[in-house]
């Protein structure tokens, strides 16, 4: 008999708690839903997003890729093939570039290792293709016409590498070379 | 070919809506139960995703139909059949509307109750045939649910069957007119909610079949249109449960005039559809140990109780 009491006052308490929890539960019914209905309904994405690389060119509208391979080095999955070439004036610059997005874990690791901010990651995720080769993509699908998300960097106007139009010296916040001859006594 | 009880488009007809519905009941409660988790749901395939159930349908039936090598073909086979037979058999009984059923039977609630009783060897042999100790255990616990909430699921309609004066599930129907029994049988209307849960093995008393404890259960090993029949069955009992509570607690077709009858019966039996889909959402399941405690030290006490007390008011009052 006593079990049967214990038993009562335990099925009080966890019905009360049952019922409860249905209602809540029920009021769901009138709570707006958090889909997003993909393909009609965009997500947010937010613009430090890890998606689809590219390269981008500097404020002159130069490459700003110098082909100095760091990317190709963080890569822990080597999904980076570049070849360095340069012009007749001494400007490097990669001779192709091919990211072979079906390796790509989208980590970010290239965009930390470059120098110039060439090679950045944007917000776009759709990169479904039907054929597997499609997933490699050459230097002419990745360089985009704008400077991406860092609107300053202009590698060959700081550095100290002479380019036609800028000679030694004449870069930014560069001093003019020190001229060792004027230093004799 | 008229409509009437026992004609053979009646029969047709019941035979159809019923399976119709339990095949529905699939887009019904993954929609509802996306509601109630602030999602969606399917509602991609055709309007409001309406046609999924038709999707699932051409899924289930091209899928392979695989019997494992060490299991005992011919239980095997046999499980999925009985528990849709057993529960499209107890719906011969379920007095739809006025003029509308398969049989007029004098021992209705007997014959439904018995045909529960048979569902339990489809569980039992397709656990045990299937030679898998997820199945086997399933089995067994399927095995003893069944067997203790069949006890105080009878004694829980005995008030209404004293009440009513009658096993003639239409009779009992008949005999709301007056006022349904959900008020002077309220406890054994909870009873039989309960036991009728633990009886189709729905959540939150799933337990022969708890995905995340044994698997899948008893139907561990089927696969292809022998587990679709063990799906079509669970749902087919979720209906049967539902128009059992609304014929003997909810006055089955009676309502007012401004709707036909068979309105008022599908409209009730949908509610406690519906109420079971939420029991899903929001209950979680028991340990075993407690669905069998709170089954034969609680619930079959208090259900004699109830027949005790309903039996003496009804003498006190003639």
């Amino acid at each position: 008999m006593a079990t049967f009491f214990k038993l009562v006052l335990l099925v009080k308490d966890t019905l009360i708690s049952q019922v409860v929890s249905l209602w809540k539960v029920f009021m769901h019914l009138f709570v707006e839903t958090d889909t997003v209905q993909y393909p009609e309904q965009q997500p947010h994405m937010f613009s430090r997003w890890r998606g689809r690389i590219i390269l981008t060119r500097d404020p002159d509208g130069e490459e700003r890729c110098v082909a100095c391979n760091l990317c190709a080095v963080a890569c822990p999955v080597d999904c980076i093939a570049l070849q360095k070439t340069e012009t007749e004036e001494g400007r490097w610059y990669p001779d192709f570039f091919r990211i072979n997005f079906s390796r790509c874990i989208m980590c970010g690791f290239c965009e930390e290792a470059c120098p110039t901010n060439a090679i950045q990651l944007t917000p776009d995720f759709e990169m479904a293709e039907y054929k597997r080769q499609d997933m490699v993509w050459e230097k002419e699908d990745l360089l985009i016409n704008g400077t991406g998300k860092y609107h300053e960097t202009n590698f060959y106007r700081i550095a100290g590498k002479a380019i036609p139009g800028k000679d030694k010296g004449e870069a930014r916040n560069e001093l003019p070379p020190v001229d060792t001859r004027s230093l004799l006594p | 070919m008229t409509w009437e009880i026992g004609s053979g488009l009646s029969i047709g007809a019941i035979l159809l809506v019923v399976i119709v519905t339990a095949a529905m009941l699939i887009w019904v409660e993954r929609r509802l139960l996306g509601f109630w988790q602030d999602r969606l749901g399917p509602n991609r395939v055709g309007p409001f995703g309406l046609l999924q159930v038709v999707a699932d349908m051409i899924k289930i039936f091209t899928k392979e139909d695989w019997i494992p090598p060490f299991a005992d073909r011919f239980s095997f086979v046999l499980a999925p059949t009985i528990i849709m037979i057993v529960i499209l058999m107890s719906f011969s009984v379920i007095p739809f509307a006025p003029g509308l059923g398969v049989v007029d039977s004098n021992v209705g609630i007997l014959f439904v109750l018995a045909m529960a009783s048979l569902g339990a060897y489809s569980v039992m042999l397709g656990g045990l045939a299937s030679d898998n100790k997820y199945a086997l255990l399933g089995s067994l616990r399927a095995a003893a649910q069944m067997v203790s909430y069949e006890v105080f699921m009878g004694v829980s309609l005995l008030g209404v069957v004293a009440l009513a004066g009658s096993f003639n599930l239409r009779e009992i129907v008949i005999a709301q007119e007056g006022g349904w029994y959900v008020i002077p049988q309220f406890v054994g209307f909870v009873i039989f909610l309960i036991a009728g849960i633990a009886e189709s093995h729905r959540l939150p008393f799933d337990i022969p079949e708890a995905e995340q404890e044994i698997c899948a259960g008893y139907h561990t090993e089927y696969s292809g249109m022998k587990f679709g029949m063990f799906f079509v069955g669970e749902y087919l009992g979720l209906v049967l449960i539902s128009s059992l509570i609304t014929v003997l607690f909810f006055g089955g077709w009676n309502g007012p005039a401004l709707l036909p009858p068979i309105v008022w019966f599908s409209a009730k039996a949908f509610f406690f559809i519906a109420f079971f889909i939420l029991l899903r959402a929001a209950i979680p399941r028991p340990r075993y140990d407690q669905l069998m405690s709170y089954g034969w030290l609680f619930l079959l006490p208090l259900s004699l109780v109830n027949l005790l007390v309903t039996g003496a008011v009804i003498l006190m009052q003639i």
